[in-house]
């Protein structure tokens, strides 16, 4: 079997760091290659310069054994390479056929674009792949995992038949996840290729034959993956030992930090996303929101945060009413947050690190005197943070978060909210994107701050995470509270039968 | 060199690049370039080294407004707004600083100061409303500015008809030599040139924009807004807020052009027509690419070729049209600088891949 594409000796770099040194790939036809390395050691970088958004400063690539030179993604295209990147790049005020055909559209009369005639091509590939998604939506109408079908289709339509996927699953629910496993499936044995970035390794043990590890921007090895552990791989991808269950303490929760009263929440078109909603969270515990994306985790967060303020009913912090407090007050009163959505919320991209590592706390005594920002006191705390929590930054504080990789981004917000030391902790799918051994330190700190005598309400798509740290697990289910469980004393199945409302208590 | 050094360069490769085309846009039509270009690079300056300062200061008078407008617009875009209202603002504030000229009873010298500070209090009040309309209700800053550009017309015509009506109906009264930017001071030295205080209003204000978006926490939240207004509003930023005010600074350093202009560079309004001065901000704004210092050159790169350009009209043979024609040309391109940026950006690629 030869081979699709093969990346020889690829170096990469950026002011300030090695993104790819001397890297090289070889992608079997027909089969799924898997690309495992820590945050930061590369992957997304190389995969595109494949794609043609990169220029590599050295190194050789070739597709069907042939050498090319793609100077951008319009060549890629051309040489059939498509890539689904990690943050999506979808024209959100598009429809889905539009988007699709961006770029390529058909041509009918007098010029005008024939969409009736990419409709049947995509209808065609959709059926046979199992890629179902609504053709006349537009993108902001959808789900994350709709999204991501279009960005599949997008490829597919364009005939690629080398696929790259940079993290496809990160932002996907478990059930979406197994769907997309399946089409992937699929698509090898329509003999196309696939290149897949991910930080789950119990995937790569599902779907793919071969793994290529990085370092650091060093290739480290390629391994057969029938042949090696999900513990030696994440070992060997980190260069130690990696845990996988976090050890913890039993709990001593003590008094109530935050209490949520009777919340009730409708949409813009007045869907209830929140009935009735109350519980606690005491100092000293880590209560864990489980449930199917969609039954009202954002609803909540935005309740309690104050990201949103129609609802009714009461939260309640340290015993002080703030339902009515603005975000500014919340957070100076005790709320961290840690946000769903790093790219919307958690992060200005086109400020630096250091600069993100202030957003909430510019104003304050420690960062400014008379309306003027410390910068020196504003560095200092960078410094610290990037060391305290590994964030990798070619330029360290002065790197602009919008270059940063994905999860030293996450990592970064995770540190901004960790370091306010707050009362209340929300996290909201916090190890979204982290490799493995952030995941790990990231779980150690979640409960520090818990043992520290802060309560943390921790909301999370992944069971295996929520079981892992949490003491008490609170299911939701179409905007209710339909379960509330002690740890120790559930399982997985257990709370799958509450998440998809086949049991109420 | 590296990707830093190629940011600093390119703005000069590109104008060095226009300079080149309008140069051969000259022999192509017949006309002789030689001097043509002569005249051109000697009508900002000449005189200078001895001692003459009229024509530099000529060039600095064309500068000053510019150097406003352009950081009206360059303070705009920096915390994510378009204003394409400045010329309205602009002319709105001027409209003040010639009312408060000519109907205040003041000293000299604080005379012309309350008047321009007031021209910039009104500019950042007709801002007001697009920054308002833009936060309250999500309606685009361009599309009021446009009509807020009209309106200005229509209101200040009004406005001096029955306020400060002039001898001609198409102008204004002209105000009193005292209410004046030019100062003797400055005067006696730039003998002949309209150059005035105004010049030093711009340099400070251009101090002032620095310094509140780089160093100040008001400013950090300005920026924040404009580049991300989910993240903003997470912070606990007020976002509305800080919409309004970006408009309102923005304004008033339009209305600020204002008054360096209709009470310093000139001494009355002319009527029914936008300054253009306000849209020519826009490619000040962009050539500096949005910064302070680079304004301040870019400003005067602008006052030096309308100065040059007027020489060189006037001393040879080459039409008027053509002139504005070349000038137009060498602006465009550097006003594109950022093309050549990417252009050298890929040419280092390709030369450290065969360099290694
Ligand atoms: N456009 C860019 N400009 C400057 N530096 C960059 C740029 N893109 C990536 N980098 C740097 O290159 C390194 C590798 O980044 P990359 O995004 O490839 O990591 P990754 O392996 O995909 O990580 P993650 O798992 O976190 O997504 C990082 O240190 C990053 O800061
Ligand atoms: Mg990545």
């Amino acid at each position: 079997m030869g081979y699709a594409i093969e990346m020889l000796n690829i170096t990469k770099e950026f002011p300030g760091i090695k993104a790819n040194d001397d890297i090289t790939l070889k992608l079997k036809k027909g089969t799924i290659h898997a690309l495992l390395g820590e945050n930061g050691a590369g992957k997304s970088t190389l995969m595109s310069v494949l794609f043609g958004l990169y220029q590599p400063e050295k190194g050789v690539i070739k597709v069907d054994g042939k050498e090319v030179k793609i100077s951008n993604p319009n060549v890629a295209t051309e040489l059939k390479i498509g890539m689904v990147h990690q943050h999506f790049k979808l024209v959100e005020c598009f429809t889905v056929i539009e988007n699709i055909v961006l770029g390529v559209e058909p041509k009918g009369k007098f010029g005008k674009t024939d969409y009736k005639k990419a409709e049947e091509k995509i209808i065609e590939i959709s059926e046979k792949y199992g890629l179902a998604v609504e053709l006349h939506k537009k993108i902001s109408e959808l789900t994350v995992g709709a999204q991501q079908k279009v960005e599949i289709l997008k490829m597919l339509y364009r005939e690629a038949t080398t696929l790259i996927f940079d993290e496809p699953t990160a932002v996907l629910t478990p059930q979406e996840i197994k769907g997309l496993l399946e089409v992937m499936r699929n698509l090898t044995c329509e003999g196309k290729s696939i290149v897949i970035i991910t930080h789950k390794l119990d995937e790569i043990k599902e779907i793919a034959s071969e793994c290529t590890i990085i370092r650091k921007g060093k290739g480290i090895e390629t391994v057969n993956v029938a042949e090696k552990t999900v513990q030696e791989l994440a070992d060997l991808m980190v260069g130690r030992a990696v845990s996988f269950k976090t050890e913890k303490q039993e709990a001593d929760p003590k008094e109530v930090v935050l209490r949520v009263e009777k919340l009730n929440m409708k949409n813009k078109i007045g869907v209830e996303k929140l009935k009735n909603v109350s519980f606690e969270v005491r100092s000293g515990e880590i209560v864990g929101i489980a449930g199917i994306e969609g039954n009202g985790q954002t609803e909540l967060i935005n309740a309690i945060t104050g990201l949103e303020n129609k609802f009714d009913g009461k939260v309640i912090l340290n015993g002080k009413d703030i339902t009515k407090s603005s975000i500014r007050e919340k957070t100076l009163s005790g709320i961290g947050h840690i946000p769903e959505d790093r790219h919307k919320h958690g992060l200005v991209l086109d400020y630096t690190l250091e600069e993100n590592l202030i957003l909430q706390t510019y104003f304050t005594e420690e960062f400014s005197k008379n309306g003027f920002i410390k910068k020196s006191k504003v560095s200092e705390q960078s410094d610290e943070l990037i060391k305290r929590f590994d964030i990798r930054a070619g330029k360290e504080g002065k790197t602009i978060a919008r270059s940063m990789s994905g999860g030293n981004q996450q990592k970064s917000i995770i540190a901004r909210e960790m370091k306010r030391e707050p009362n209340l902790l929300l996290a909201a799918q916090p190890t979204r994107g982290l490799d493995v051994g952030a995941i790990e330190f990231i779980h150690k700190e979640l409960l520090k701050t818990r043992d520290s005598g802060k309560g943390v309400l921790l909301i999370s798509l992944e069971l295996d995470e929520i079981l892992n740290i949490s003491d008490r697990v609170l299911v939701l289910f179409e905007g209710s509270v339909v379960a509330e469980l002690e740890t120790k004393n559930t399982n997985k199945e257990e709370i799958g039968l509450y998440m998809a409302g086949s049991r109420k208590e | 060199m590296s990707e830093d050094s190629i940011k600093r360069i390119s703005p000069l490769i590109s104008i060095i690049l226009g300079l080149l085309l309008g140069y051969l846009l000259l022999l192509l039509v017949g006309y002789d370039g030689n001097s043509g270009f002569k005249y051109l690079f000697q009508g900002g300056i000449k005189g200078i080294t001895e001692g003459k300062y009229r024509r530099i200061g000529d060039t600095l008078a064309q500068m000053t407004p510019l150097m406003l407008t352009g950081a009206s617009v360059a303070f705009a875009f920096r915390t994510g707004l378009f204003n394409i209202g400045a010329s309205g603002q602009m002319l709105f504030g001027g409209f003040v600083a010639v009312l408060v000229g000519i109907t205040v009873d003041l000293p000299p010298v604080i005379l012309p100061l309350v008047a321009t500070l007031l021209a910039g209090v009104a500019g950042g009040l007709y801002g007001f409303l697009p920054g308002y309309l833009k936060a309250k209700y999500n309606i685009h800053e361009v599309v009021i500015g446009i009509m807020m550009n009209y309106v200005s017309v229509y209101l200040v015509q009004y406005l001096v008809k029955i306020l400060i009506p002039g001898k001609y109906v198409i102008e204004s009264a002209h105000i009193p030599k005292e209410a004046s930017l030019k100062m003797s001071f400055i005067s006696n030295i730039f003998r002949g040139s309209p150059l005035n205080a105004g010049f030093f209003v711009g340099v400070i204000a251009l101090i002032v924009i620095y310094v509140i978006l780089e160093k100040t926490t008001f400013g950090f939240e300005l920026k924040a807004v404009g580049f991300n207004k989910d993240a903003a509003k997470y912070s606990g930023m007020k976002v509305n807020k800080n919409i309004i005010y970006s408009m309102m600074i923005s304004g008033c350093l339009a209305g600020l052009a204002g008054a360096t202009f209709y009470i310093g560079y000139t001494n009355h309004i002319k009527l029914g027509t936008v300054p253009t001065l306000g849209f020519d901000g826009i490619a000040v704004s962009l050539l500096g690419k949005n910064s302070p210092i680079g304004i301040f050159f870019s400003s005067f790169l602008f006052g030096y070729l309308k100065n040059g350009g007027s020489f060189m009209a006037s001393s040879t043979d080459i039409p008027r049209e053509l002139v504005d024609i070349v000038i137009a040309i060498i602006i465009y391109f550097s006003a594109i600088s950022f093309v050549i940026e990417k252009f050298l950006n890929k040419l280092l690629v390709k030369m450290k891949k065969e360099g290694k």
